[in-house]
């Protein structure tokens, strides 16, 4: 590991502007960032641990949604009594993520910004443009087996991790953010994540000094939800394709439907066109392929990952016929 | 000297590796060269080298340590404090060897940095007997003979205490048939709250009963 110095500052402006000295990382539960200073692929010359800020607090907002502090652990999070009674995907979610010590110890913002598992991104001794951009993407004509079927390009097909993200898509929660500037920003947890194009180096929209402070869930939509993840083994292990899904069905007809898919983009993938297409259908099995159609028509896939088009299919249909009670 | 326990009988060539991974003891160290308090050398940490002080409660003892700024709580235990029962296995948070429990709960020590936790409680495989007594886990877990090569074994156990206290305390797993209900301590709940320890033996069998023995013995 590279020599970096350390810094604990008291309170978010303080934090903040450390955060925005050249070559500074925040650090708060360290599961990610650690790993990857051990093997070079990150290289902060200055550490500024936020763990100690006051960002620990899950409570309802006054509109009976949800705001969750930065750094509640996810173990914590998918425990809290309010994501499981009320936004049981978040707690799936949660809980189909890591190892349970990871989820003591990693925090939600971490979660939101933890980097893709690209084993090329990883290896630096291998091109990659996330890690070194202008170099070249391994994985393009590499062993792509995990990496993106849906916005990828010519830069980049690296995925994105996170299971909670994918919930926190489907459940539409905003991202808090204090940067440099006084006032705090929020933004959509949609627009947090960026897609690769031609600057895969940038994972999100935020700049440099930003620290996200929170997240707020807006009060659980009507209906039911769920988390499915499907991946190489039962266990601790990254998604191959996961579903975060709502049905809500009034009179034999679907009021909304929401999607959105892990492993399968360079970002938490709301698949829109399909959620459009479900509003006021027959929530039956071929309204569900349909769906499953349309949210996986523009996939690009590569030479190892082509399954994941008809898995993230299968999927999208499997997990719609469960939460619609017709068999999953 | 603890007394061996009577049920090591199949791989008498493993006692040591068993020993240790129970205990926490390395009874080879203890009979070659004599371990000193000093930490190892280690490069100079920033611009102007400075060590960082930090104070950790390691098994109910105050501990001051002087670290490089990019020394893990691992290793901080390992090469400063030498609790050496602690296991480095993969040092990526992938297999678990390095679980102890801090402030009570379960975490990988190889993924957090001894700077960070300034002023935390930290428990390893060493502090959980009571003198000679073992911790009902460590019990369990030579009755069930939850090990081969012993590797794995005091993160495992480490592991299997916070495990069942987060049980106790109600956090869900994915495998919980009910998200909102108390869960329960079932092997089906063991496999899927355990799996960040990974064991190259394959005792898993062995371990998923010595945790369930080391429960019911609890309650």
């Amino acid at each position: 590991m590279r020599p970096f110095s350390y810094e604990r500052p008291d309170d978010l402006p303080s934090a903040v502007q450390a955060g925005s000295r050249q070559g500074a990382r925040f650090i708060a539960g360290g599961t990610n960032l650690l790993d990857l200073m051990k093997v070079d692929v990150e290289r902060p010359r200055h550490l500024v641990d936020v763990s100690r800020l006051p960002l620990r607090e899950v409570k309802e907002t006054p509109e009976r949604g949800l705001s969750i502090g930065a750094l509640v652990s996810n173990a914590d999070l998918a425990t809290n009594e309010h994501v499981r009674r009320r936004y049981p995907m978040l707690a799936l979610a949660l809980l189909n993520g890591a190892s349970a010590q990871l989820r003591n110890q990693a925090t939600m913002a971490g979660n939101l910004l933890q980097r893709t598992r690209c084993s090329y991104f990883y290896d630096v001794s291998k091109p990659c443009n996330k890690r070194a951009p202008g170099s070249g993407c391994s994985a393009l004509e590499g062993y792509n087996r995990m990496h993106a079927v849906l916005g990828g390009s010519d830069a980049c097909i690296a995925v994105h991790p996170s299971d909670m993200a994918v919930a926190m898509t489907a459940l539409r929660a905003e991202v808090e953010v204090q940067g440099t500037e006084a006032a705090t920003r929020k933004l959509a947890v949609s627009e947090l994540h960026r897609l690769p194009g031609t600057t895969p180096e940038r994972d999100t929209t935020l700049s440099p000094g930003d620290l996200i402070t929170g997240v707020v869930l807006p009060p659980p939509p009507a209906g039911k939800q769920t988390y499915r993840k499907v991946r190489d083994r039962a266990s601790y292990a990254f998604a191959l394709v996961s579903v975060a899904a709502v049905l809500d069905t009034v009179d034999g007809r679907v009021r909304e439907a929401r999607l959105a898919l892990g492993g399968v983009a360079h970002k938490p993938w709301q698949a829109a066109d399909a959620e459009a297409m479900m509003a006021g259908v027959v929530p039956d099995k071929d309204a569900f392929e349909a769906a499953g159609a349309i949210a996986m028509k523009n996939a690009a896939a590569g030479k190892h990952n082509r399954f994941k088009v008809e898995l993230s299919r299968r999927t999208i249909v499997s997990t719609l016929g469960e939460l619609a009670g017709t068999g999953g | 000297m603890i007394n061996l326990p009577s049920v090591i009988g199949r791989r008498m060539l493993g006692v040591a590796a068993v020993v240790t991974a129970v205990f926490g003891r390395e009874l080879a160290a203890q009979t070659s060269a004599p371990q000193t308090s000093a930490p190892l050398p280690r490069q100079e940490s920033d611009d102007d080298g400075a060590l960082a002080k930090v104070r950790l409660t390691v098994n109910d003892q105050p501990r001051d340590i002087a670290v490089d700024p990019r020394t893990t709580l691992l290793d901080a235990l390992r090469d400063h404090l030498n609790l050496t029962g602690t296991k480095k296995g993969c040092d990526h948070g992938q297999c678990g060897a390095c679980t102890v429990l801090v402030n009570g709960v379960r975490m990988n020590s190889c993924l957090s940095l001894a700077v960070m936790r300034d002023g935390d409680r930290v428990v390893t495989i060493e502090g959980l007997a009571d003198g000679e007594e073992l911790h009902p886990m460590q019990d369990a877990f030579v009755r069930h003979d939850g090990f081969q090569c012993g590797f794995c074994t005091p993160g495992q156990i480490c592991s299997a205490v916070g495990m069942l206290a987060e049980i106790q305390k109600g956090v869900p797993s994915m495998v919980s048939a009910d998200m909102i209900g108390a869960p329960r301590v079932t092997p089906e709940e063991i496999r899927e709250r355990m799996s960040g320890n990974i064991c190259r033996c394959s005792a898993y069998p062995n371990i998923v009963a010595a945790i369930i023995d080391a429960k019911e013995s609890a309650t």
